[in-house]
């Protein structure tokens, strides 16, 4: 099983992520620089936080339509997982991965704190570890974070289970004043892809990997990837 | 082939929330100036070359719909000139 994590110039999450997915979860992670382009078939692609391009235009349009994303949304089509976080995010939303957009929050500054997030489905490889409606605390850092979209859009994720995480309060109530960013339906996480094989969200699951920063509960999102790609089975 | 200037104004589509705009109005009102509406947009002048000017819109909103504007939150305008 090998993962590969897409560095852009601009990204600055790429050595956590490989961090919390080799060193944590005990899986080969390859740094793979976006000009190289995706030549090998990994079991999974993320893309990770950072300002890729220096958010010039809108966070992440850039990176979004670079040689290497037409790889990456083929690897989706057909299935593969692929997790975007934070400008990841931003990126997967501009490459038409996910529906919707990643905008301006509503007070437009950055917000860098821990928040708590509902798990809202765990019919997902991503979310399958975790129960149905638990509260977990991750880490957000954003300025652009602002999941918008269309109501059809919104209506018909909610209909096909794809919103994966909204923002809570600790009891786990969705609510105006749990939500940071001013987000569409608290929402901050969105499931694409054929078979909810792809995840944005703007939360850093790998600042919440191990007890020692604080929150081990993002873990569970790498380890989920993990045991989907093992049930597969080799060549799948 | 002609050359053109293509002027391409990106603005946030009507009833998007504009929190940068809010932010300036709250600027200005505290340096008193009223104001009832004030909204944001970006201004792209770009040159090319195009057989005619249908030509070069046409190509300016191709830009717009590839790149320069996101469908889901954004409009977009462009002007054409020599």
């Amino acid at each position: 099983m090998r993962f590969a994590v897409v560095q852009f110039g601009g990204s600055n999450c790429d050595r956590d992520v490989v961090h919390a997915v080799s060193d944590v979860c005990g899986v080969d992670c390859d740094l793979v620089w976006y000009k190289d382009g995706i030549t090998t078939d990994y079991d999974a692609v993320i893309l990770p936080g950072g300002f890729s391009y220096g958010d010039y235009l809108r966070a992440g349009a850039i990176a979004a339509r670079t040689p290497v994303m037409e790889g990456i949304r083929r690897h989706a089509a057909a299935g593969g997982l692929v997790l975007g976080i934070c400008n990841g995010a931003q990126i997967g939303a501009e490459s038409g991965l996910v529906p919707g957009t990643f905008t301006t929050n509503a007070t437009p500054k950055f917000i860098c704190r821990p928040v708590c997030l509902r798990v809202e489905t765990t019919a997902s490889p991503f979310t399958r570890l975790y129960r149905e409606g638990e509260v977990i605390r991750v880490p957000i850092a954003h300025k652009e974070g602002r999941y918008v979209a269309s109501p059809e859009v919104l209506a018909r994720l909610n209909a096909e289970g794809r919103v994966a995480f909204r923002f809570c309060d600790a009891d786990g109530n969705v609510i105006p004043a749990a939500n940071p960013n001013g987000a569409a339906e608290n929402i901050t996480g969105v499931l694409g892809g054929p078979a909810k094989n792809v995840l944005c969200l703007m939360p850093h699951p790998e600042r919440a990997s191990e007890e020692v920063l604080g929150s081990a509960d993002g873990r569970r999102i790498f380890l989920g990837m993990i045991r989907s790609i093992e049930e597969a089975g080799p060549g799948a | 082939m002609m050359k053109y200037t293509a002027k391409i104004t990106i603005a946030l589509k009507e009833g998007m929330l504009d929190p940068e705009a809010r932010a300036i109005q709250h600027a200005l009102a505290n340096l008193g100036f009223s104001t009832g509406f004030l909204s944001t947009a970006r201004i792209f002048i770009i040159t090319l070359e195009a057989e005619n000017e249908e030509a070069a819109k046409a190509e300016a909103e191709r830009m717009c719909e590839r790149l320069l504007a996101n469908p889901v939150i954004h409009r977009y305008e462009v002007e054409v000139g020599a």
